[in-house]
């Protein structure tokens, strides 16, 4: 069962609501689909992002994958750890593994994102 | 998973073991293959330190035996088998008419008159229908047993006193590319010290009936010693960081031995005419148009395969293989640039994305093993 206080997209990102803001990261099935991951690559603070779109890439030993924005809004912070620990995203994706902060740019947003009990299904779906 | 209808994927004896042990399945060559097991930094890690235990039965096992056996290798191959000693090895190609490289391998001299060449998976089928028909005129037969023989391989440090305890084969008198005959846990063996890391180790053929035996006592004995199962995810990282190409990456029909830095391994001077040997003359008379040199990025992302090579604003070549190094720390590519820009100190430029990251070119290999 993953995390009850996060809500999920299809693409295997979660997101951290707190007001205005939200926390995004990748989840544990998707961080233990890619395998030990050796690299990320985020937007800097100031970015826009556009839901649906890439905003990054986030490399296994083997591939790289993109890295879809669940919501649209601004970037506030990009997690600085993770360009010497890539690591952190498999050893603790909902947590030290973050990745991006956001200033929500439309809250409607929100509705279209899975709750746990649906993601659940998605991913026993396999 | 399937190439076609007709060709549904290939499974070696190994993969109920591969599946108990929770390993990550992939279609390589058209074989279900373990990519990796616990993971593949962690595998790569075993090997360079301890040991690990490789399902290798994918790659094709073609023995050519008769009165001419070498003479017809001599002239299908660009080496000279027949340089060979009863009990020793040499890396080979096999190359097109014009130069052009179709597979590497390895052969072996099992006995005056028979021979083991070892092909890549992708190529099994190809190198025995280009072998049948190169050794046509000869007094040789090609007898393809790919499918029919299991190869298990122990690649690490700890590799000998793993396997040692388990053959009445001398190890400490197998010399690196050296193969004997013998039995491991009592089973009919081949067992060649080669390999595809950069680390000491040993490649076990058996039949297939065998091979679930032979890799149950290989992971039992080798377990106190620190061994593990490792996949193809960390069979590349392993032999990228030992400067060994990767055919289909590194190596395709478009590529010269001189291209990939492997003329040494032509023997222009072997007495018999073989094939590719006036379209090799010229190309090394020449010299290559372009050259496989390893590079090591400096600053931040991975270079892979297809990502471009730039001297300043020009562009100069493409990687063919890259990685994160875990022993090196930093990524590690192979490419192939114009031979002006590949001596080693040289800085040059991948295209990642959208950005130019410096990378710098390094001599081959880039991890050589202690001892």
């Amino acid at each position: 069962m993953v995390p009850t206080d996060l809500r999920y997209t299809k693409d295997h990102e979660w997101v951290r609501i707190d007001g205005s803001r939200a926390t995004i990261g990748i989840t544990q099935y998707a961080a233990e689909q890619l395998g030990d991951i050796v690299f990320v690559e985020l937007p800097d603070p100031g970015k826009a992002l556009a839901q649906g779109a890439v905003f990054g890439v986030v490399e296994s030993v083997k591939a790289v994958s993109d890295l879809f924005a669940p919501l649209s809004g601004a970037v506030v912070a990009a997690n600085p750890d993770l360009a010497g620990e890539p690591e952190l995203v498999n050893a603790a994706p909902y947590a030290a593994g973050w990745m991006l902060e956001v200033e929500l740019g439309d809250p409607t947003e929100l509705e279209g994102l899975l709750d746990p009990a649906a993601y659940d299904a998605l991913i026993a779906e396999g | 998973m399937t190439d076609s209808l007709d060709d549904p994927v290939k499974i070696t004896p190994l993969l109920d073991r591969h599946r108990a042990l929770g390993a990550k399945l992939i279609d390589f060559a058209g074989w279900l293959m373990p990519v990796q097991y616990r993971g593949i930094l962690e595998e790569h890690r075993a090997v360079r330190e301890r040991a690990g235990l490789f399902d290798l039965s994918h790659m094709g096992e073609l023995f050519v035996e008769g009165p001419e056996a070498g003479r017809a290798l001599a002239h299908a191959l660009v080496t000279d088998p027949l340089a060979l000693a009863i009990g020793r090895a040499q890396y080979s190609m096999i190359c097109a008419a014009d130069g052009g490289i179709l597979d590497d391998l390895i052969v072996y001299r099992l006995a005056e008159d028979r021979f083991l060449v070892v092909a890549n998976a992708g190529n099994a089928q190809l190198v025995s229908d280009l072998l049948a028909e190169r050794l046509d005129g000869f007094r040789a037969i090609l007898d393809d047993r790919s499918l029919a023989t299991a190869l298990v391989a122990v690649q690490g440090p700890r590799s000998r006193e793993i396997l040692a305890p388990l053959t009445d084969i001398d190890l400490a008198g197998l010399r690196y590319y050296a193969i004997a005959e013998g039995q491991v846990v009592g089973i009919e063996a081949l067992v060649a010290r080669t390999g595809y890391t950069g680390e000491d180790g040993f490649e076990v053929f058996v039949d297939n009936a065998r091979a679930g035996e032979l890799w149950d006592a290989l992971l039992a004995a080798g377990e106190p010693h620190g061994l593990v199962p490792v996949g193809l995810g960390a069979r590349d990282t392993l032999r990228l960081e030992a400067g060994m190409p990767l055919y289909g990456n590194d190596l395709d029909p478009t590529v010269s031995p001189y291209d990939a830095g492997l003329g040494r391994v032509v023997k222009l001077s072997k007495a018999d005419d073989f094939v590719g040997r006036a379209a090799l003359e010229r190309i090394s008379a020449d010299g290559p148009r372009r050259r496989l040199v390893g590079l090591i990025v400096r600053g931040r992302g991975i270079a892979r395969h297809g990502y471009p090579v730039f001297s300043g604003e020009r562009e100069t070549g493409v990687v063919t293989s890259g990685a994160p190094s875990p022993t090196l720390g930093e990524p590690i590519a192979l490419a192939y640039v114009a031979p002006a820009d590949g001596e080693p100190g040289t800085m040059l430029d991948v295209g990642i994305r959208d950005a130019r990251v410096p990378a710098e070119v390094v001599p081959l290999p880039f991890y050589r093993r202690v001892g």
